[in-house]
């Protein structure tokens, strides 16, 4: 689905991407793990195509397709979609509109998705204005739903969230993720995880997240490189890792 | 020049006499010209018979004018003069006629017609009042006076669009309004201006407000035009009484647009809020604002917001002044530019550059507050595209 080759990547003068190869197969959720200011949002902003990430080496394909200079709106409709961390206020664009702009001409019920995501009192005001951290994100989940994208980008799902609501974001991320999991007559479970399509990139510090999704591998990035690729770590030992020790392991690592 | 400065009016070079039109009782029998030119600023004659009432006037004569709702009367004001004697309650007596060149002209000038809208005692008049101020001949010079009365527990809701017709560049209107909005009285007041290119435009607005009414005032221009000023004022007299002023300006190169509102609060409870969007892709605007609290309590708030989108100059003027302790008056005002982040956040949902911003501008000027009908929402909804398709943006 993804795959990214020797990616560098520079803000202004700075390089902050040193060469980042990445894998993520179709259907695969991947988890990137590593302390502030390490890239991981840049490759986000990077793989969205955003202005002031400028690529100075690599290459990203996505789909087979070569995206590394197209246009953001392009990767969109190609299938890329992004939870966004602190999005922008949009005044006088209801959340409604954008939301419905999102799914691009495809019918969709924007009433009985925000129920979903207990946002239908939230569809008439301005996109994002007073939004606390939770409504964020379940606003930003509301328009990935509505887009229907193959690849979901999100930065950090559970920053600013409450308990409460970490609940209801992490499955509807999930869902997002898996598609329908719900028994089938004609399949089990697991040929139907199979066939699901869609596939994830998460930045997550806390790891609450992996509560709720299958993350299928992890790494962690550290000063603009990934490590522990050596062998395949499920996530979840990272996490524990990490919590146990720091980030030190990996600067051992990448000496 | 400076952009800043304003075109001058040579009264001598506009016709204030010889632009007669016959009256037109059945509004069907318009040209689809002209019928498009109306619709433009929200006067549909097509749908006459979803208003409360219609008035025409083309050049210096009425044309058209019915009410077909009980409970409102919308006569011609030369009409309405003979038969209330004069008007001597209302006629130029919110407005000085000593105020400026202007005045004083609209008073010496032979008076070409302009409304006067009357709603009684009590009524809620559901549907708009549409009302329509049209130049059709080159270097013709408009004087009108309108006059509308809210009396007491009445609500109405009157869309005056003023325009040229397609060919004719160079006119003046002169417009003198005076609004009169008794205790209780809700009042909301649609202005919509598409003039042509070389027109000037004077108008001269004035408000009086009593006990716990309600001026609800809203302005759309969206195109070029070459000098508009104006500086409506609505005094509020009685206690709890409220005015708020939307704007929505947009100046291609070439226009001058200096306009804002005053809202004098002259008595307890009152409230006053004036917001503006404005946008130049070229030409110049002064954005004024001006609110005066003089009782307390009184709360009035002020925005200018404006956005330069390629070219263009706007200056924001917000002005307070507070002459009793303990009123409350606030003003945020911001000259600026789309901001990348929000381009890019859309874009991030599939929406190319262009549709991105033009979304941007639509929610800046944020038409939908004004609860304008749905005919002229799409009208405004379809010059802003405009805009946008011309590369204005």
């Amino acid at each position: 689905m993804l795959q990214i080759e020797n990616l560098h990547v520079t803000i202004g003068d700075r390089e902050v991407l040193k060469g980042i190869h990445l894998n993520i197969e179709e259907g695969e959720t991947f988890i990137l793990f590593g302390p502030n200011g390490s890239g991981k949002t840049t490759l986000l902003m990077t793989i969205m195509g955003f202005a002031g990430y400028t690529v100075t080496s690599g290459r990203i394909i996505f789909k087979g397709v070569d995206i590394t200079a197209m246009p953001t709106y392009e990767r969109a409709r190609l299938g890329i979609g992004m939870s966004f961390q602190r999005p922008p206020t949009i005044h006088g664009l209801k959340t409604r509109h954008l939301v419905s702009m999102c799914a691009r001409g495809r019918e969709v019920d924007v009433d009985c998705m925000a129920k979903g995501v207990n946002f239908d009192a939230f569809l008439d005001r301005d996109i994002n204005a007073g939004f606390s951290g939770g409504e964020i994100k379940r606003s930003e989940l509301l328009q990935l739903m509505a887009q229907n994208p193959n690849l979901i980008l999100f930065d950090e799902p559970e920053s600013g969230v409450d308990l409460e609501n970490m609940a209801l974001i992490g499955t509807t991320a999930r869902a997002l993720l898996d598609g329908a999991t719900n028994p089938s007559p004609d399949a089990c479970m697991r040929d139907l995880r199979r066939r699901r399509k869609t596939s994830g990139l998460i930045i997550t510090h806390t790891g609450h997240i992996l509560d709720y999704v299958n993350a299928d591998r992890g790494q962690v990035m550290y000063n603009g490189v990934l490590c522990c690729d050596t062998r395949p770590i499920r996530p979840r030992d990272i996490l524990d890792h990490i919590s146990k020790f720091g980030y030190k392991e990996c600067i051992r690592c990448l000496n | 020049m400076s952009e800043l400065s304003q075109p001058l009016v040579d009264l001598n070079s506009y016709a204030f006499s010889g632009r007669q039109s016959a009256e037109v009782d059945d509004l069907s029998t318009l040209s689809a010209e002209s019928k498009r030119e109306l619709r433009m600023v929200g006067v549909d004659v097509d749908a006459a018979s979803d208003r409360a009432g219609t008035f025409l006037q083309f050049d210096h004569s009425t044309v058209h004018c019915n009410s077909s709702r009980k409970g409102v009367e919308v006569l011609g004001i030369k009409q309405a003069l003979r038969k209330y004697d004069g008007l001597p309650e209302y006629f130029w007596k919110g407005m000085d006629p000593d105020k400026d060149d202007f005045t004083r002209t609209a008073k010496q000038e032979e008076l070409h017609g302009g409304y006067f809208i009357r709603t009684e005692k009590g009524a809620k008049v559901d549907e708009p009042v549409q009302t329509c101020l049209f130049i059709k001949g080159q270097n013709v010079g408009q004087n009108i006076h309108n006059i509308v009365v809210v009396e007491e527990d009445s609500e109405v809701h009157i869309i005056t669009g003023c325009a040229t017709s397609h060919g004719v560049t160079s006119a003046l209107h002169l417009g003198i309004s005076e609004f009169y909005i008794k205790k209780g009285g809700k009042l909301t007041f649609t202005m919509v201006h598409n003039w042509g290119e070389e027109v000037m435009v004077r108008p001269r607005t004035v408000g009086v407000v009593e006990e716990g009414g309600v001026l609800q005032n809203n302005y759309v221009l969206l195109k070029k035009v070459k000098s508009v000023q104006s500086y409506p004022t609505i005094y509020l007299n009685g206690p709890g009484a409220v005015a708020r002023f939307n704007s929505v300006i947009v100046t291609p190169a070439g226009s001058h647009v200096d306009t804002g509102n005053r809202i004098v609060m002259n008595a307890p409870n009152t409230r006053g809020e004036i917001v503006s969007r404005t946008i130049t892709t070229g030409g110049t605007i002064v954005a004024r604002g001006e609110i005066i609290g003089d009782a307390v309590p009184a709360r009035g708030h002020l925005e200018c917001k404006g956005l330069i989108l390629g070219g263009g100059v706007i200056h924001a003027i917000p002005e307070l002044q507070g002459r009793k302790p303990g009123v409350e008056l606030s003003h945020e005002a911001a000259v600026g530019k789309i901001a990348q982040e929000e381009i890019e956040y859309l874009m991030a949902r599939g929406l190319d550059e262009d549709e991105a911003t033009s979304t941007i501008v639509r929610g800046f000027l944020n038409v939908e507050i004004m609860g304008l009908p749905q005919e002229l929402r799409d009208s405004i909804d379809q010059t802003i595209a405009e805009l946008n398709a011309g590369n204005a943006m």
